[in-house]
C-alpha cells in the first residue's frame, strides 16, 4: 500500500512535469482578446505557473488535504479540501466540476462492467461447454462483431437505429442525470444504451477469454481428480473449473474497469453524458483549461493505481500460491 | 469365487485425425480383495486407458467402449460399462477410487488439502464442515503426515511431492473404497519417497482389505508389491500370471525382453543390456497378426507363419498362467533359458 | 594433456531465494551446490546420483558454464574455466557438450534434424572434412538412425529416436566430455536400454568421457566407472561403482540402494529394507551440521552441529560422515 502511495506521488509529479513541457502557454490561452503582457503575467500568477514545477506540485498536494486559495486580495477564491484546482474559464473549483461529472462516468463504468462481465462470462462458459456446436459458433460470431466494431460506430448505430427508431427513450432525456437510488427508471433510461454499447466491445473479449480458459482448465489433472472423487459435472464446473479459469480475469477486469473510471470519451460524447471523458476532451480541445486537464489526468491515473492494488489483493485471496507469508 | 472386479473383453476405441486408436483390445483381468494386480506396459500399451474406462473417466462422447467390467459389491454385482454414467459416478470415490501420477497437478491449487479431502467425504456422508475437516485430519494422520492438525489447512504447493501423494491417497481412501486403482503413483517421486509410498499402500491394503490395481512400467516396483501381473503390449494383454510366473517363468517374448532390458544392481557385472529392437507399435494401424512380431526374435520358430497371419489367443499354458503367443508349449517353457 | 578431463574444486552455486512481495529482495539462498569436489578422468564415466534438490543437475549445468559458479574452481582439460566470459568459453564449448533429459522439448520443432545437428558446425564456424551434409549423415547412422531422414522434423521421430538426435548433435564437434543430464529418464524401459548401449558403444569408439547425471541407480550402476552420491548440495560418498554398490560406507548411500526396487520378487521381498523417515528438506533451509542428519538413523549430537569432513578411505573412495559404515 505504501508502494501505491509512492507511485501516486511519482505519477502526479510526472504529470506536472509533462504539462510544463507542453509548448502551450495556458496563461495566454485563458487571456481574452485584449491581452497585454501584464495580464498574461497576472494570469500566470493566478494559475500558479510562475513557480517551479516542484513547487506547483507541492502546493497541489497540500491543497488536496487542506484546501487552497487561488489569487490574492479581494479576488481570492478558496476551494475547500480536496482542492483539485480552480477553473478560471468556468469560474468554479475543479473539485466541484469533477464531482458533478463523476457520477456519470461511474454509472457508465459500473453498468458496463456488470453487463460485460455477466454476458461475457456466461457466454464464454456456454461456448466452452458446447464447444464446436451451434451455440459455440453463434457466440464466436458475436465475438467477431464485438471486437471489430469500434464504439464510435456501434454507439452511433445504437442511437440511430434503436433509440431514435423505436423511441425507446425520450431523446431529449438522453443526457440527463437521474439518481439510481431515487429514480432507478430514469437512471436506466439514461444509461442503458451507453452501457450496452460500451459493454459490447468488452463482452466479446471476455467471452473469448473465458472460453479458452475454461477449455484449458477442463483438461487439467485436478479436474480429472475431481471427477474420480465422484463429484457431479455441475459441481466440478462451478466449483473447480470456474474458480481456476476465472482467476486471471480478475486482473484484466480490474484494469479495464479502472481505465473506464477515467472516462469513456467516445461513448459519453455520442450519448451526451457529461462525464469525466467529455469534461477532459472539452478542457483540452475547447478551452485548454489546464487545472481541469491536470485534475482529470491525475484522477484517471489514481484509479488505475488503486485498482492495481485491489486486484493484487483480490488475486492473492483467490490463488493461495501467490500469497507471501 | 468371483473376484471383486472382473473385466472381460474390454475394448476401448477413440477416433483421431489419423484413424481409430484401439487403445484397449479384448482386455480381460480381475482382482480380488486384499490382492494387488499390477498392469505392466510401456507408454502406448493401453494400460491406463482400460482402467480409466472402468472408472468411467473416459471421454463419453468420443470413446467407444464394449465389454464388461463387473464390481461384485456386497449388495449385488454392478456392471459398469452398461450402467448409466450417474450410477458409475456414485461408485467413484465410494466403491472404487483412483490416484494418479503427478500429485502436484492432480490437486486443485486453490483449495486447501483438508477442504479437498473433506469434499470427498461430504459426498457420501452427512456432517458439518467441522466434521469434514476432522475426518480429513484423521486421514492425513493415517497416511503418515506429521502434524496433521496444522497441515490440514495447508495448500498443495506447501506440501512436498511425497506428502502430496500421501494426501491424494488419503483423499482416495476417505470413503473406504474396496478397490484402489493407482496409475503410476510413484513414477514422479524420488526413490526413497517411492519406497515409503509403496510401504504405505501395502499397510493400508492390509488394514482395509482393499483390492489394488497398480499400473506401472517399473518392473522393480512390480516385483516388490504385486501378487499377480498382466503384461500389456499394443493394447492387448500378452501375459497374465502370478508374480513368480512372470519373473521366473515368462512365457512371452515381450515379457522376456522387458526383463532382460532392466539393468539390475545386485548382479554387479558389466555387460551389454539386452534390448528389444525397434519401437512399440502405433495403436491406430495394428497389424493383422501379432503386434509384437516385428520385434520378436522368436517368430521364426513358428513355421506356420501364424505370427503375421492372425493374433494369437490368450491361452492357459499352466494353472492360471496365460500367454498370447503362437510358440508351442515346449518353446515357451524354454523361453526362460534366455533370461539374462 | 591433463590426466583429468574435468576437475571440480569446492564448487558452489547458490541461487537467491526470492520472497515475493512488493519489493523483491533475496531472502536467503538456495544452496544448490555446496562445496563439491570431483574429477572425471579421460575416457571415464562418472555417475552423479541423488534425489530432488541434491544439486546434481545444477552441477552439470555449472560445469557447462550455463550457470556462473558462485565460488570454487572448474578445470577443464587442465585449464581453469571458472571465470571465463561467454566469449572466451566459445572455443572450449566445442570440446564439452551436453545431452538433455527431455527429448520432446530439447529439439527445436521448427528445424529439420539435419539443421539441428549441423548447427554445431555453423555456430563454431567449422567446416568438417567431406562437407557438412555428409558428416551429418554419418552421425545419423552412427547413432542408429536412417541417414535418409536428414530432412525430417523432430515430431516425426519417437522419444528414443529424438534422444539419439540429441546425441548426434553433441557428437558433431568430437567433444572430449559429454555431460548427460538424465538422458534416459523420459524414455520407456526397452528404449532406455538401447540408448544406454549406444552411449557405451560411442564411448569405446571415441574415447569420450561422461559425466552422467541421473536418479536411476540401476542405469548409473550399469554405465559408470565411478559414482558420486549427492544429497542437498553436498557429496556424501564417492567411489568405484562396484565397490560403492556392494559395500556403501555412507548411511544415505545404503538407504538409497535399499530403496531401489529390485526386479526380482524373491530378492526384493526378502532383503533388508531401510525406509527413511520424513521428507527431503528444502535446499533453502538445509539442516545444520551434516545435511543428512534429520533422516539418518545413526545421527548423534555431533551430526547436528558439525559438518563432517570428507575422508579418503581408500585412494579411490571418499565419504563425508561422522560414523561411516
Amino acid at each position: 500500500m505504501l508502494y501505491t502511495a509512492i507511485l501516486l506521488a511519482i505519477v502526479s509529479l510526472s504529470i506536472f512535469f509533462i504539462f510544463d513541457l507542453i509548448p502551450v502557454d495556458p496563461a495566454r490561452l485563458v487571456c481574452s482578446k485584449q491581452c497585454t503582457p501584464s495580464l498574461v503575467e497576472a494570469n500566470r500568477h493566478r494559475l500558479g505557473l510562475d513557480v517551479s514545477v516542484l513547487e506547483q506540485w507541492w502546493r497541489f498536494i497540500i491543497g488536496l488535504f487542506a484546501g487552497r486559495t487561488f489569487g490574492e486580495g479581494n479576488i481570492a477564491i478558496h476551494c475547500p479540501a480536496p482542492a483539485l484546482g480552480y477553473s478560471f474559464s468556468r469560474h468554479e473549483c475543479v473539485t466541484k466540476i469533477v464531482g458533478e461529472a463523476f457520477p456519470f462516468t461511474l454509472s457508465l463504468a459500473l453498468g458496463a462492467f456488470v453487463l460485460w462481465l455477466s454476458v461475457g462470462i456466461s457466454l464464454g462458459v456456454l461456448s466452452a461447454r458446447k464447444k464446436g456446436k451451434f451455440a459455440d459458433r453463434a457466440a464466436s460470431v458475436f465475438v467477431l462483431v464485438g471486437t471489430s466494431l469500434p464504439t464510435f460506430i456501434s454507439g452511433i448505430m445504437v442511437v440511430l437505429f434503436i433509440v431514435l427508431q423505436f423511441n425507446l427513450v425520450n431523446p431529449l432525456e438522453l443526457g440527463n442525470w437521474h439518481s439510481p437510488f431515487t429514480d432507478p427508471l430514469g437512471w436506466l433510461q439514461t444509461f442503458f444504451f451507453p452501457c450496452a454499447t460500451l459493454a459490447l466491445a468488452y463482452a466479446a473479449t471476455y467471452t473469448r477469454f473465458t472460453r479458452s480458459n475454461v477449455i484449458e482448465t477442463s483438461g487439467e489433472d485436478f479436474i480429472r481428480t475431481a471427477r474420480a472423487k465422484g463429484l457431479s459435472e455441475k459441481v466440478i464446473l462451478r466449483k473447480h473449473t470456474l474458480r481456476a479459469a476465472l482467476a486471471p480475469i480478475v486482473t484484466i477486469a480490474g484494469l479495464d474497469f479502472a481505465g473506464l473510471l477515467g472516462g469513456a470519451i467516445i461513448t459519453e460524447g455520442i450519448f451526451g453524458l457529461n462525464g469525466l471523458g467529455k469534461l477532459s476532451i472539452k478542457a483540452v480541445t475547447q478551452t485548454y483549461d489546464l487545472p481541469i486537464i491536470v485534475a482529470t489526468t491525475l484522477i484517471a491515473s489514481a484509479f488505475v493505481l488503486i485498482m492495481n492494488l485491489i486486484v493484487d489483493v483480490t488475486y492473492a485471496f483467490i490463488d493461495p500460491r501467490v500469497r507471501t507469508t | 469365487m468371483s473376484k471383486f472386479l472382473e473385466v472381460t473383453n474390454l475394448n476401448v476405441t477413440f477416433p483421431t485425425e489419423d484413424g481409430d486408436v484401439h487403445a484397449s483390445n479384448e482386455v480381460s483381468y480381475s482382482v480380488g480383495l486384499g490382492e494387488t494386480l499390477a498392469i505392466v506396459g510401456e507408454s502406448g500399451s493401453g494400460k491406463s486407458v482400460s482402467n480409466l474406462a472402468v472408472m468411467g473417466l473416459h471421454n463419453p462422447v468420443r470413446t467407444k467402449i464394449s465389454g464388461t467390467a463387473t464390481l461384485n459389491l456386497a449388495d449385488g454385482p454392478v456392471e459398469l460399462i452398461s450402467a448409466s454414467p450417474e450410477t458409475v459416478r456414485r461408485l467413484r470415490g465410494k466403491a472404487m477410487s483412483m490416484i494418479f501420477q503427478d500429485p502436484m497437478s492432480a490437486l486443485h491449487p486453490f483449495f486447501s488439502i483438508g477442504d479437498q479431502i473433506a469434499e470427498a467425504w461430504h459426498l457420501y456422508n452427512n456432517g458439518s464442515k467441522d466434521d469434514g475437516i476432522k475426518k480429513a485430519t484423521e486421514m492425513l494422520d493415517l497416511v503418515g503426515i506429521p502434524d496433521p492438525d496444522r497441515r490440514v489447512h495447508d495448500y498443495p504447493h506447501q506440501f512436498s511431492g511425497g506428502m502430496r501423494q500421501r494426501a491424494m491417497i488419503a483423499m482416495a481412501l476417505v470413503n473406504n473404497p474396496s478397490l484402489l486403482i493407482a496409475d503410476e503413483p510413484t513414477t514422479a517421486l524420488d526413490v526413497t519417497v517411492q519406497s515409503q509410498i509403496l510401504q504405505l499402500l501395502k499397510d493400508l491394503q492390509r488394514e482395509f482389505n482393499m483390492a489394488i490395481i497398480l499400473i506401472t512400467h517399473d518392473l522393480g516396483v512390480v516385483a516388490e508389491v504385486a501378487d499377480r501381473i498382466c503384461v500389456m503390449y499394443g493394447g492387448r494383454i500378452v501375459e497374465d500370471g502370478t508374480v513368480e510366473d512372470i519373473f521366473y517363468r515368462p512365457e512371452h517374448p515381450y515379457t522376456l525382453g522387458l526383463l532382460n532390458s532392466v539393468p539390475r544392481i545386485i548382479r554387479g557385472s558389466s555387460h551389454r543390456l539386452r534390448t528389444i529392437p525397434g519401437q512399440p507399435p502405433s495403436l491406430i494401424n495394428l497389424p493383422a497378426g501379432c503386434a509384437f512380431e516385428p520385434r520378436c526374435g522368436y517368430a521364426k520358430k513358428v513355421s506356420s507363419g501364424a505370427c503375421t497371419a492372425h493374433v494369437p489367443d490368450l491361452s492357459d499354458k499352466g494353472i492360471g498362467h496365460l500367454s498370447r503367443c503362437h510358440l508351442d508349449v515346449v518353446d515357451l517353457s524354454n523361453l526362460v533359458k534366455d533370461k539374462a | 594433456m591433463a590426466e583429468n578431463i574435468l576437475e571440480l574444486h569446492n564448487l558452489t552455486k547458490f541461487f537467491p531465494a526470492r520472497a515475493g512481495g512488493v519489493f523483491t529482495r533475496a531472502k536467503g539462498e538456495v544452496r544448490a551446490v555446496d562445496g563439491v569436489n570431483l574429477t572425471v578422468a579421460r575416457g571415464e564415466t562418472v555417475g552423479l546420483v541423488g534425489e530432488s534438490g541434491c544439486g546434481k543437475t545444477t552441477v552439470g549445468r555449472t560445469v557447462m558454464k550455463l550457470y556462473e559458479p558462485t565460488s570454487g574452481q572448474i578445470l577443464f582439460d587442465g585449464q581453469d574455466i571458472t571465470k571465463l566470459s561467454r566469449k572466451e568459453m566459445k572455443p572450449i564449448r566445442s570440446k564439452m557438450q551436453m545431452i538433455f533429459q527431455d527429448p520432446f522439448s530439447s529439439l527445436n520443432p521448427r528445424h529439420t534434424v539435419g539443421s539441428i545437428i549441423s548447427s554445431s558446425y555453423t555456430i563454431h564456424g567449422i567446416e568438417p572434412e567431406g562437407g557438412v551434409e555428409d558428416s551429418v549423415r554419418e552421425l545419423l547412422s552412427l547413432v542408429g538412425l536412417n541417414p535418409e531422414h536428414i530432412n525430417r522434423f523432430p515430431h516425426e521421430f519417437s522419444g528414443g529416436q529424438r534422444q539419439r538426435i540429441g546425441i548426434a548433435r553433441a557428437l558433431a564437434l568430437k567433444p572430449m566430455l559429454i555431460v548427460a543430464d538424465e538422458p534416459v529418464s523420459a524414455l520407456d524401459v526397452s528404449i532406455q536400454a538401447q540408448v544406454v548401449n549406444l552411449l557405451d558403444d560411442l564411448q569405446k569408439e571415441f574415447g569420450l568421457s561422461y559425466l552422467f547425471v541421473a536418479h536411476d541407480l540401476s542405469i548409473v550402476q550399469h554405465i559408470s566407472d565411478r559414482v558420486v552420491v549427492m544429497y542437498l548440495g553436498k557429496v556424501m560418498e564417492m567411489g568405484p561403482t562396484k565397490v560403492l554398490f556392494e559395500s556403501p560406507h555412507h548411511p544415505y548411500t545404503k538407504a538409497l540402494l535399499s530403496a531401489v526396487p529390485v526386479a526380482d520378487p524373491k530378492i526384493g521381498r526378502s532383503r533388508e529394507r531401510i525406509i527413511l523417515q520424513g521428507d527431503l528438506p528444502s535446499p533453502v533451509n538445509p539442516p545444520s551440521g551434516c545435511v543428512f542428519n534429520t533422516r539418518c538413523w545413526k545421527a548423534q549430537e555431533i551430526c547436528r552441529t558439525t559438518v563432517p569432513k570428507t575422508v579418503q578411505i581408500t585412494p579411490q573412495q571418499t565419504v563425508a560422515c561422522h560414523f561411516p559404515e
